[in-house]
C-alpha cells in the first residue's frame, strides 16, 4: 500500500538528497578553493574593517569556519561510517532516506532535537549539563591549530602540537564529569575507564609526536608540514625508513585509543556498560557527543596526516591539486581507515588495553625517540 | 624476550589479515534485498520471485487453498500441528453430476467450511505436502497485514452447508398404566 505520506516522501526526498549531494560537492570545491576564499575574505577585511578590529574580525572568520565544517562533517562521517558498516557485513545500510539514504543523518538530527532533555534526578544537575560541552569544546577548539593550507591555520601557534595534546585531554575531563555526574554505575564505570585509558595512550601519543618533533625543531604544526615539502619521499612516513613509519602506526594505535573509537571504544563499550558515559543522555546533548566524536576522529586523522603524510603538500613536488583538498583527501582516507578498523577488530579487555600500551606502544615510542633523536643531530 | 617480538609480529600480521577480509567484503555484493516499497502489493512479492530470483519461489509465507480442488479428505488438518485449519465436509448428493479436481480425483465431499487462522499458523508448511490434489499450497507472498484481527481467519469455502433435516414430530409413546 502506497500512503500518501509516502507518495509525498517520494517526490520530495529526491530532491532534497540531490541538494544535499550538489551541497557537498560544493563544499568539496570549497575546500578546494579554500585559499582563494581566505585571501578574498582578508582583502575584504582589510578594505573595510578597521586596523584594531582586524585580528578579531578574522579569528572570528575562522571560528565560524570551523564550527560550520564541525557541524557538517559528522553529519557525513555518521552516514558514511554506518554504509562502511554495512557493506564490511554484505548489508546495504541506510537507503530509505533519499539517494543511498544520504538524508539519514539528517533525519537523525531532526529527531535527536525533538527528544525530551532528560537530566537524571539526582545526578549531578550542573556537571551533567556541562559534560556535553567540554567533549565538544576540547575537540573544536583543537581545530585552531589544524594547518588547511600554506598560511590556512585559524591560530599560528608557535607550539601548535603542545596546544593540541594539551587542550585534547579536555576530552578526558568532559567523559569523566559525565560519568559521574549521570549518578549511574555504567557510566561511571565508563567514565573511569576513559580516563584510565586517555592518562595512558597519552604517553605514546607525545612521544611519538616527540619523534618528528626532533627531526623538524619546531612545535608549530605549519612548520611540520613545510619540511615535508617536495613530494611523497618528502613526508615523514618514508624517511628514516622504519623509524617514522612505525611511529606512525603507534601515533594512529594511539589517536584511535584517543578518541575512544573500536577496538579501544572500552568507555562506550556498549556489549558491557550499555553505552557508557553516555547511557544517561538523551537528544541534543546526546547529539554533542557524537558530533565530538566524529570530529575527533577528523582531528586524529588530521593530525597525522600534518606529522607524517605531508599535510598539505601533494605526492608530487610541484602540486596538481590544491593543497587543501590533498590534506582533505588524506584526512579523509585516514577517517576511513578508522572505520575499516572498527569494523574488523573486536573490543579489546581492561587489562589487554592497559598491556598494549604500558608493555608495548611506550617502549616502542622509546625507542624510536632515542633512534630519531640520534639520527636526527647535527652532524 | 623473543616472544615479546613475535607476538608483536603476530599482531600486526594478524590484524592485516582481519582488514583484507573486511576490505574484500566492502566491495562485494551485498545479500540484503530491498523492500520494494513502492510497488503495487499485488506485483511486489510477484517482482521479487520472477525473474530476479531474490525471493525464493519455495518461500513460506501466506497459505493459499485452491478450493475447486479440495476433496475433503481433512489430511492437512491432520497434518497441522498446532491445529489451525478447520474443515466440515458433507457427504454430496448422490444424485448430483459427479465432479472431479483437476488432477481428475473425484470429489466426493462437500467441502462446507475450509478455515485457516493465520494468527495462528506457523508457516512450517507440513500441511501441504499430506495434500493428495495439491490444493493446499504456500504463496510467497508476504504482504498480508490486517487491522482487524478477524481478517486473519481466512475461509476458503464456498458451498453452503446443506440445511438441516426438518425434525422428525417425535412419535408419542404410549405410556403404560400402573
Amino acid at each position: 500500500m502506497i500512503t500518501r505520506a509516502r507518495q509525498i516522501e517520494m517526490k520530495i526526498l529526491p530532491v532534497i538528497s540531490a541538494a544535499v549531494v550538489v551541497g557537498a560537492a560544493g563544499l568539496i570545491g570549497l575546500i578546494a578553493a579554500l585559499p582563494a576564499v581566505a585571501g578574498l575574505l582578508s582583502a575584504l577585511i582589510e578594505a573595510n574593517v578597521p586596523e584594531a578590529l582586524r585580528p578579531a574580525v578574522a579569528r572570528g572568520l575562522g571560528v565560524a569556519a570551523v564550527v560550520g565544517f564541525l557541524s557538517l562533517f559528522p553529519i557525513f562521517a555518521i552516514w558514511f561510517e554506518r554504509k562502511v558498516a554495512a557493506h564490511t557485513q554484505d548489508r546495504l545500510g541506510p537507503m530509505r532516506v533519499g539517494w543511498h539514504g544520504v538524508l539519514q543523518s539528517f533525519a537523525d538530527g531532526i529527531k535527536l532535537l525533538f527528544k525530551e532533555d532528560i537530566v537524571p534526578k539526582w545526578g549531578d544537575q550542573i556537571l551533567f549539563r556541562l559534560a556535553p560541552y567540554l567533549v565538544v569544546a576540547g575537540t573544536f577548539a583543537a581545530f585552531a591549530v589544524l594547518p588547511w593550507g600554506d598560511g590556512l591555520v585559524v591560530s599560528d601557534l608557535n607550539i601548535g602540537v603542545l596546544y593540541v595534546v594539551a587542550i585534547g585531554s579536555l576530552n578526558t575531563i568532559g567523559t569523566l564529569m559525565a560519568g559521574w555526574a549521570s549518578n549511574n554505575k555504567y557510566s561511571l564505570f565508563g567514565g573511569m575507564r576513559s580516563a584510565a585509558q586517555l592518562v595512558s595512550y597519552e604517553i605514546p601519543t607525545i612521544l611519538t609526536l616527540l619523534v618528528v618533533i626532533v627531526q623538524v625543531g619546531s612545535l608549530n604544526l605549519q612548520d611540520i608540514v613545510l619540511a615535508q615539502q617536495g613530494g611523497l619521499f618528502h613526508w615523514f612516513i618514508f624517511r628514516m625508513f622504519p623509524v617514522n613509519l612505525i611511529a606512525f602506526v603507534v601515533f594512529f594505535i594511539c589517536g584511535l585509543a584517543e578518541t575512544n573509537r573500536t577496538p579501544f571504544d572500552l568507555p562506550e563499550a556498549e556489549s558491557e556498560l550499555v553505552a557508557g558515559f553516555h547511557t544517561e543522555y538523551s537528544g541534543m546533548r546526546f547529539a554533542f557527543f557524537f558530533l565530538a566524536e566524529y570530529g575527533a576522529m577528523f582531528l586524529v586523522s588530521g593530525l597525522a596526516v600534518v606529522l607524517f603524510l605531508g599535510g598539505w603538500q601533494g605526492v608530487l613536488s610541484s602540486p596538481l591539486v590544491p593543497g587543501t583538498l590533498s590534506f582533505f583527501a588524506k584526512t579523509m582516507f585516514l577517517v576511513f581507515v578508522q572505520m575499516w578498523l572498527r569494523w574488523t577488530l573486536p573490543r579489546l579487555r581492561v587489562d589487554q588495553l592497559m598491556a598494549m600500551c604500558w608493555k608495548y606502544l611506550i617502549p616502542i615510542a622509546f625507542a624510536l625517540l632515542i633512534v630519531a633523536g640520534f639520527l636526527s643531530l647535527p652532524s | 624476550m623473543r616472544k615479546y617480538f613475535t607476538d608483536m609480529l603476530e599482531a600486526v600480521v594478524t590484524v592485516a589479515k582481519g582488514m583484507a577480509v573486511t576490505l574484500r567484503h566492502i566491495f562485494m555484493p551485498s545479500v540484503t534485498q530491498q523492500y520494494q516499497a513502492d510497488e503495487k502489493p499485488e506485483e511486489r512479492w510477484k517482482s521479487l520471485i520472477v525473474p530476479e530470483g531474490l525471493l525464493n519461489a519455495r518461500s513460506r509465507m501466506r497459505l493459499h487453498v485452491k478450493i475447486e480442488d479440495c476433496i475433503g479428505c481433512k489430511q492437512c488438518e491432520k497434518a497441522c500441528p498446532i491445529d489451525c485449519i478447520y474443515i466440515t465436509a458433507d457427504k454430496r448428493d448422490k444424485e448430483e453430476a459427479p465432479i472431479f479436481a483437476s488432477d481428475g480425483t473425484a470429489i466426493k465431499l462437500k467441502v462446507t467450511q475450509f478455515d485457516i487462522d493465520m494468527t495462528l499458523c506457523c508457516y512450517c508448511a507440513l500441511c501441504v505436502y499430506p495434500c493428495p490434489t495439491d490444493c493446499i499450497v504456500m504463496t510467497p507472498e508476504y504482504e498480508f497485514a490486517e487491522s482487524v484481527k478477524g481478517n486473519f481467519l481466512y475461509r476458503f469455502a464456498k458451498e453452503k452447508p446443506s440445511p438441516p433435516e426438518p425434525k422428525k414430530e417425535p412419535v408419542p409413546v404410549a405410556v403404560g398404566g400402573e
